[in-house]
């Protein structure tokens, strides 16, 4: 009971997702509205890279998802953040919405500007890859 | 009944000074509950001034060093409750305002004076560490997403 308990918790402190899409349509669309290929090494590249054009607490994004997005990492209030990688967490990128709001917040935060289309496309090859 | 119940959320809103049993009505509002427990629990809108809110919601763009926009139907949303459920709402005086003059705007609880009464020298750097930082209620108070702030 206590245990029910407890993963009922864990499951209700996630956020609802929309199931709407999938890293690979993701990829695609991304791609498409490119009119490139994406490329996991410069997907890699960006992720791993420490940058300077945004706001000083956040200049990567391994900042808060650690340099193994196959693991979790934590945000900077202290509270854990789920892995990354579909690979590890197979609700990642599955709600287009989500997904959107996040690369708008954090491209901002690490870049001090949005991400585009290729880099998106990018970012998500690579951690599909890993 | 509207009095009582006026009188009975002036009580639930200004106990934390007044006794260790301390108790802040959680957030009841969806939007409010799913976006702002993200990066950290969903604050009770009771612990800061309406001015404080109003402030924060209209910065997301820079919200304590992150980027944290929300589309503007949320944003509005969420600051509507916000500000009718913060410490001051309707005209109540709330202990959680001691010694902040009305010419300020505090946008941390963290720094609060009443916080501060509370919190410093109580928690161990070792405890901190463990939380991640002051942001983090839960790790010490395990109640925290029902209200309760007890030691």
């Amino acid at each position: 009971m206590k245990h029910t308990l407890i993963l009922l918790t864990a499951l209700m402190a996630q956020p609802v997702l929309a199931q709407d899409t999938s890293p690979q349509a993701l990829i695609e669309q991304y791609s498409a509205a490119a009119g490139a290929a994406a490329s996991p090494e410069n997907g890699q590249a960006l992720f791993m890279a420490t940058h300077s054009g945004g706001k000083p607490d956040t200049p990567s994004c391994t900042t808060c998802h650690s340099a193994d997005p196959t693991k979790g990492g934590q945000a900077r209030t202290g509270k854990p953040i789920d892995p990354l990688s579909p690979t590890a967490n197979p609700e990642r990128f599955t709600d287009t919405k989500f997904v959107e709001k996040w690369f708008g917040r954090n491209c901002n935060s690490v870049l001090g500007r949005d991400c585009s289309a290729q880099e998106k496309a990018d970012i998500i090859a690579w951690l599909v890859s890993l | 009944m509207k009095l009582s119940l006026a009188a009975t959320l002036a009580l639930v809103a200004a106990p934390v000074l007044a006794s260790e049993g301390e108790y802040m009505p959680p957030v009841t509002h969806d939007a409010t509950k799913a976006e702002c427990s993200e990066c950290h629990m969903a604050y009770p809108a009771g612990f800061l001034p309406q001015r404080s809110w109003t402030a924060i919601m209209t910065t997301l763009d820079d919200h304590f060093g992150e980027n944290a926009t929300l589309d503007e139907v949320s944003r509005a949303e969420i600051e509507a409750y916000l500000v009718q459920n913060a410490a001051d709402a309707g005209g109540r005086s709330s202990g959680l305002l001691y010694r902040v003059s009305p010419d300020e705007t505090p946008l941390r609880i963290s720094e609060m004076p009443w916080f501060r009464s509370e919190h410093d020298g109580e928690v161990s750097s070792r405890r901190l560490q463990k939380a991640g930082s002051m942001s983090n209620c839960a790790a010490c108070h395990r109640g925290a997403d029902r209200g309760i702030f007890e030691d």
